[in-house]
């Protein structure tokens, strides 16, 4: 018998339930094999849960060259052969699936948890782990390298500076690292399941604060979702502001990541500058809404603050301020050999091993993958405005923090261009009922790349389940493999080049 | 060496007057809030309706709004026909006990300055161990941001260190997860006495968006006494060094934005 056609969407498109295959094992497996040889990726793999007995499996895999989204999904029991050995990408997806409904994936090759709680089926662990044995963050396996003179090193949770909490298990030969195991889950506060039953009050805090140095691209990633749900369309302005939004929170974090690399190689100067400009930007977003961060600002059906002519001239005169600040102080990096020679020399991730890890964003980029929502899977008013895809092949610490300047100055550019004028529309329109039994994908490029969330209404058109997929899910086996031969002493350098979010991870 | 001089030259001096002078903040900033119970009409609910965490109650016909649950976003002052309730630009909200933060539209009751002897000790060093405890990046990043060049932190002898030994208090961000808890009370009891604790931004005063759930534990007073509780989400910097230099004494409570040394 053939497989049912494939169901191919756009971002932000919806689709009714009833209209999406429901594969059988063999062919939801053949259809993630194949899409992951062709370059394809698995942008999201979860669980729904049915019954006591029953998973729906679901999967959204991300066609790069097209711009399509295929979705698929099967019903599985209590276990299932994992797709991991076959297809690395779903590694952390079938840890995370097991995790939250106790379902096995058989035959995989690394299967821990995640973010280390109880599953949310009483009764089903996949662990075979009894109800009342307290789960203890980052008590597992860890793997080991044993031998001559090797050790183990153990970071974490509390780290030396001011960072979120997350446990690194390296496994060493001197200063040589063989192996970087990442545990994380000391940031899980449970937002997933209590998204369930939504929309209401707390959902737009959640979507703010699922990643707090990613509020915009979440929150848009999400007000998208509703919009699509309530075939709502947004007034130009609004699109142009949530850009703009979205392209300052870039700025803040990749300036901040500059100066903060900068920092790790000792070179106070840039970090030292590239600290205050971060904040510039920042204050940039509360010139718009208030807040440093941009909470307040986007809302399903537009935005609540304008930029009025004269904020408007405020913000393009503090853009161009900070441009030249930005320049003069980044540049003094590619300038310095000491800087080069260490951004150079550290932290290789090859082609091959990220489009087998399935990474987004710069980590990506910066390892040769052209992989960029705004220009593949473009939304809002990026249809119409385009911005370059930044890239570099090196894989390296240098190629991730150029990736960062490139994006930088287009970011600027952008924004420069998009300033000058702005469509006279209102900020906002009010969606109507959401569309009930169906599912719309929405994806966002925030700062550290991909950011998906995937939702599905029951028939009264709450959530029957909302999926989150921050890019830090996708790139922290990035970090534990770039970490691989190299000096534990590497270790802040690596992880900073990469700048992965802990919260975002644990939801 | 030449170009980091001129890059030097041309990036200037960027620190803040403040606390000598009072701070530039964003005029659409939601500080303090201004509360105005005279135009509340009998049985108004429009704004305790629309608060995502409970924070707003009215108490005998006025409103109520506990600080440190507000997550200071727009929904109750856009949701209120009366203009009764707005947030103010004003970044004076650090205080020293929890019941200071239940905000009636009457005087906030700012964080007053430590005992003599902890000022003593404190009031001219004062070192601080961060841990993060579920916060969402957001508190930690305008905590981070104080040790730049713009806030310079240790020009009042405030620094953050790297070990808990050599602290003399943690500053806590987060809800305090399920998954962080023995973690902070172990950061905790390394630090040496006497000690302080100071919860930054609403989730580690009262769980903030995530109260009530089951993968957390309301906030830093579940599990540890707090001195300094500085509400927001997250806290604009100059809440937190306004809070900050009150508890050390380096300000009056009646003359704010004025050092007194």
């Amino acid at each position: 018998m053939n497989a049912p056609a494939p169901c191919l969407i756009h971002n932000g498109e919806p689709v009714a339930l009833s209209r999406v295959p429901r594969l059988s094992w063999a062919d939801f497996r053949e259809t993630v094999l194949q899409a992951c040889e062709r370059e394809g990726r698995v942008a999201a793999l979860f669980g729904q849960p049915l019954s006591d007995d029953t998973l729906r499996l679901w999967a959204v895999l991300a066609h790069d060259d097209t711009g399509q989204l295929q979705l698929g999904y099967t019903e599985v029991g209590d276990a299932y052969p994992s797709l991991t050995p076959a297809c690395p990408q779903t590694h952390w997806f079938e840890r995370e699936i097991a995790e939250q409904w106790g379902v096995k994936p058989e035959g995989h090759p690394w299967l821990k948890p995640l973010r280390f709680h109880p599953s949310h089926r009483s009764g089903k662990d996949a662990w075979d782990r009894a109800a009342e044995v307290a789960i203890e963050p980052c008590v597992t396996d860890f793997f080991r390298v044993e031998g001559d003179e090797i050790h183990e090193v153990a970071v974490g949770p509390v780290h030396a500076g001011i960072i979120e909490p997350g446990h690194f298990r390296f496994q060493c030969h001197g200063e040589h690292v063989f192996h970087l195991e990442i545990a994380l889950g000391y940031q899980h506060r449970g937002i997933e399941r209590a998204l369930v039953g939504g929309p209401n009050g707390r959902t737009l805090p959640y979507m703010e604060t699922l990643a707090g140095d990613t509020t915009i691209g979440h929150t848009l990633a999400y007000c998208e979702a509703v919009e699509a749900l309530a075939r709502c369309s947004v007034p130009a302005r609004a699109q142009v502001l949530r850009t703009v939004a979205l392209e300052l929170e870039r700025l803040a974090n990749h300036t901040g990541d500059l100066g903060a690399l900068a920092n790790d190689v000792g070179y106070q100067p840039t970090a030292s500058f590239c600290g205050r400009i971060r904040g510039d930007f920042l204050n940039m977003t509360a010139l718009l809404c208030g807040n440093r961060f941009g909470r307040g600002f986007v809302r399903p059906g537009g935005v609540l603050f304008d930029l009025e002519e004269s904020r408007r001239a405020d913000l393009l005169q503090r853009l161009t301020a900070a441009a030249a600040d930005t320049a003069n102080a980044v540049n003094l990096l590619w300038n310095t050999s000491s800087v080069r020679a260490r951004f150079e020399n550290t932290g290789w991730l090859s082609r091959d091993h990220a489009l087998a890890l399935g990474l987004v964003g710069v980590a990506a980029r910066a390892s040769g993958v052209e992989r960029d929502v705004r220009a593949q899977f473009p939304s809002g008013h990026y249809r119409f405005a385009q911005i370059h895809v930044s890239g570099d092949a090196a894989g390296n610490v240098f190629a991730r923090a150029y990736v960062r300047w490139q994006e930088i100055q287009r970011s600027l550019a952008f924004l420069q261009e998009q300033l000058r004028h702005l469509p006279a529309t209102p900020l906002q329109t009010t969606p109507g009922a959401l569309a009930t039994e169906s599912v719309v994908v929405t994806l966002s490029e925030g700062w550290r790349g991909e950011i998906c969330h995937v939702v599905l209404t029951d028939p009264a058109g709450r959530w029957a389940h909302y999926k989150v997929v921050d890019p830090s899910f996708h790139n922290w086996m990035g970090l534990a493999l770039a970490l691989r031969d190299q000096q534990i002493s590497d270790f802040p350098l690596c992880n900073k080049s990469f700048n992965l979010s802990y919260c975002g991870h644990d939801l | 060496m030449l170009k980091v001089l001129l890059a030097r030259a041309h990036q200037g001096y960027r620190t803040v007057a403040y606390p000598a002078a009072p701070p530039t903040l964003p005029d659409r900033l939601r500080g303090r809030p201004h509360l105005d119970p005279t135009k509340c009409p009998p049985g108004c609910q429009a704004c305790v309706e629309v608060c995502p965490t409970a924070a707003l109650k009215i108490v005998a016909g006025k409103p109520q709004l506990d600080l440190g649950r507000c997550l200071f976003c727009p929904e109750c002052e856009r949701a209120c026909p009366h203009g009764a309730l707005h947030f103010t630009p004003d970044a004076r909200l650090a205080t020293s006990h929890r019941a200071a933060l239940h905000f009636d539209g009457r005087e906030l009751e700012l964080a007053r300055a430590l005992d003599e002897q902890s000022r003593k000790l404190f009031g001219r060093s004062l070192k601080l161990r961060q841990v993060s405890a579920g916060g969402c990046n957001a508190c930690e990043a305008d905590l981070n941001v104080l040790t730049t060049v713009v806030f310079d932190l240790s020009r009042f002898g405030i620094r953050f260190v790297a070990a808990p030994r050599h602290a003399d208090g943690l500053v806590i961000t987060g809800p305090v997860t399920r998954n962080m808890r023995l973690a902070l009370q172990k950061t905790w009891a390394a630090v040496p006495p006497p000690k302080l604790v100071i919860a930054v931004g609403a989730c580690a005063i009262s769980g903030g968006p995530f109260a009530g759930h089951a993968e957390q534990h309301d906030g830093v007073e579940s599990v540890l006494p707090v001195d300094l509780f500085i509400p927001g989400c997250p806290p604009h910097p100059i809440t937190i060094l306004d809070g900050l230099l009150r508890l050390l004494g380096r300000l009056t409570p009646a003359s704010p934005g004025k050092e007194i040394s």
